[in-house]
């Protein structure tokens, strides 16, 4: 009990509020690397999976492919990521941990988009050619927005698991939350260190609800997920 | 040998022509090859003269109404914005594709104030099917191809879907192919019936009288079934066939003197209410002794037919409720007649009694 006031006490002390170590300016940058990451893997795995779904061809080779992304451990990845982050002259902190992250979020997004338009009811897309719709229009109009609730929903996991591993950026001198578990274990202040995985956790579950309001505004109702099962014949 | 081969076929201007056959027969290909989803290797299809080759695939297929077996509605969109699917392709102005939509979701009898912001996933499959129907209407196509557009739906649906198409296409007379491997479908719906045997070779391109009474060959003839004049009936509606009259009692009458008592008296009376409509049986005996005649002494258990269900479906119904009577009412729901399965087996006696005896095919 003593140690969780401990905790509280150091998130309320307004010390912790300010300045270049203070929680705002670290959510900020957590949020900045995380934000760029999950980007980054959007611009990169959203048109490739979703035009591979489309086509209907080479789906399992690609999933397989991005899967290798999982396999390799984020730790691992930072430090293959700072030989190149090095050679390119970005140095250490921020960059190396970008490289790290976007594998991470690739796999979700890829394998997400590309199943959920590749399993489109072929009816559906049946009778939307049988009717006159373009390729385009069939992708953008039929697709794409049926697709919408798992394509979301693989986004949403690649920004969760980045954002929980951005914390790994403070290793390589990087900013973000993981700065308090680091420090913490360095300087054996376990208040610090406990608060800031308390943070990580809290802000990713912020960004699951974020996604959640995101899929309620961008997909149709007759497409959620609570209407699936259908109404009764 | 591609999957059709040979195959050549006139339909009419405003008829239901049906292709029908055994699974792999090549008749979903004959259909697809109409509106280019899938392409010809050889030969040429032509609508009103026009090689449809020199038309481009999207432009063809706008004016071409499309239903399949499972609709394929878009689970994204409103019932109103999947109806209005082609319209808005065709760039019509929005008040048009708004007076359009309520106007057939009107003709398929669904209420547009209820129905209009609707998604598929909340219909059940029969309005799903008819709200399929309407979607390919939706730009008044000069041809409609439907491909067992009535297939997922339970046997009573589907008999009212049928009716309802035929009645809709006797105002609209479109220029429909409709593709079935059910014969009973296919005599039922077709001006003209193909029968197509595997490998897409025409069997057999007739009025389905004709194929009844004169099966071109012994596929034909295998095909259509040992029951062929059982068949028949499907060419003929309740409307066509002389029906019976009950004795009748309106609710709230008291029952006419020479009914009471006499030893003629029938067994049963049908009661109507005072539009004429009619409610169900009473028991004769008990009316006479207690004077009231009241809808909840009534038995219900006879079915309503209309003027135009074919003989078929109403000895199917008959049948499968186990009754013997069907009662008979014009559109308006009121009283017009009873029609028993002794009526049916007259009608049934006559057409085979006009069928000639299947010559054997060397």
């Amino acid at each position: 009990m003593a140690f969780l006031a401990a905790v509280a006490a150091w998130l309320t002390d307004p010390l912790h509020w300010q300045g270049s170590d203070g929680i705002p300016t670290r959510v900020m940058e957590h949020l900045e690397l995380s934000a760029a990451a999950t980007a980054i893997a959007v611009l990169l795995a959203l048109p490739l999976g979703i035009y591979l779904g489309h086509s209907r061809r080479f789906g399992f080779s690609a999933v397989n492919a991005a899967n290798v992304g999982r396999a390799l451990p984020s730790l691992a990845l930072i430090a293959l990521a700072l030989p190149v982050s090095f050679a390119l002259g970005l140095g250490l902190g921020f960059w190396p941990t970008l490289i790290a992250l976007v594998p991470l979020g690739i796999p979700p997004i890829l394998t997400n988009s590309l199943t959920s338009v590749r399993e489109v009811d072929r009816d559906v897309v049946d009778a939307a050619r049988g009717m006159g719709l373009s390729g385009w229009q069939l992708l953008f109009q039929i697709e794409i927005p049926i697709a919408a609730p798992i394509v979301i929903a693989g986004v949403r996991n690649a920004a969760v698991a980045i954002v929980a591993t951005a914390t790994l950026g403070a290793v390589v001198a990087g900013g973000g939350l993981g700065r308090y578990i680091v420090d913490g274990l360095a300087r054996q202040e376990h208040e610090r260190l406990f608060a800031g995985a308390l943070l990580v956790a809290l802000l990713a579950i912020v960004t699951e609800l974020a996604f959640g309001v995101l899929e309620r505004l961008a997909v149709s109702p007759g497409v959620r997920r609570e209407l699936q099962p259908g109404a009764p014949d | 040998m591609g999957a059709v081969n040979d195959l050549s076929l006139l339909v009419p201007p405003g008829e239901i022509c049906v292709l029908v056959g055994p699974s792999g027969c090549g008749k979903t290909t004959t259909l697809k090859m109409i509106n280019r989803l899938i392409e010809p290797s050889s030969g040429e299809i032509l609508i009103d003269g026009q090689p449809i080759s020199r038309i481009p695939p999207t432009k063809l297929r706008r004016r071409i109404g499309y239903v399949i077996q499972h609709i394929g509605l878009f689970p994204h969109r409103t019932i109103a914005d999947n109806i209005a699917t082609v319209p808005r392709l065709l760039n019509w102005p929005e008040d048009r594709v708004r007076r359009r939509v309520d106007e057939l979701l009107h003709v398929i009898g669904l209420d547009p104030a209820v129905v209009r912001g609707r998604y598929p996933a909340e219909l059940s499959g029969g309005e799903r099917q008819r709200v399929g129907v309407a979607r390919a209407m939706a730009a008044e196509p000069p041809v409609m191809l439907m491909d067992e557009p009535f297939g997922a739906v339970d046997p009573i649906a589907r008999a009212r879907l049928q009716n309802e198409f035929l009645r809709l296409h006797q105002e609209l007379r479109t220029t429909v192919v409709f593709v079935t491997h059910d014969i009973d479908e296919a005599i039922k719906m077709g001006d003209r019936v193909a029968v197509m045997q595997s490998g897409g070779l025409l069997a057999q391109y007739a009025p389905p009288e004709e194929l009844l009474t004169r099966p071109a060959n012994d596929f034909v003839a295998r095909f259509v079934g040992a029951d062929r004049g059982l068949k028949r009936l499907a060419l003929t509606t309740v409307g066509e066939i002389e029906l019976g009259q009950a004795p009748i009692v309106v609710e709230g009458q008291p029952l006419g003197p020479e009914g009471a008592g006499a030893p003629t008296m029938p067994a049963y009376h049908l009661l109507l209410d005072d539009g004429r409509r009619p409610i169900g049986w009473l028991n004769s005996r008990r009316m006479a002794a207690t004077g009231k005649t009241s809808r909840d002494q009534a038995d219900e258990s006879s079915p309503f037919v209309q003027r135009d269900t074919n003989l078929h479906d109403a000895l199917s119904m008959l049948l499968g409720l186990a009754v013997q009577t069907a009662i008979v009412v014009d559109d308006q729901g009121r009283y017009s007649g009873v029609i028993t399965l002794e009526d049916i087996a007259r009608a049934l006696r006559s057409a085979i009694e006009s069928a000639p005896v299947p010559t054997p095919v060397p």
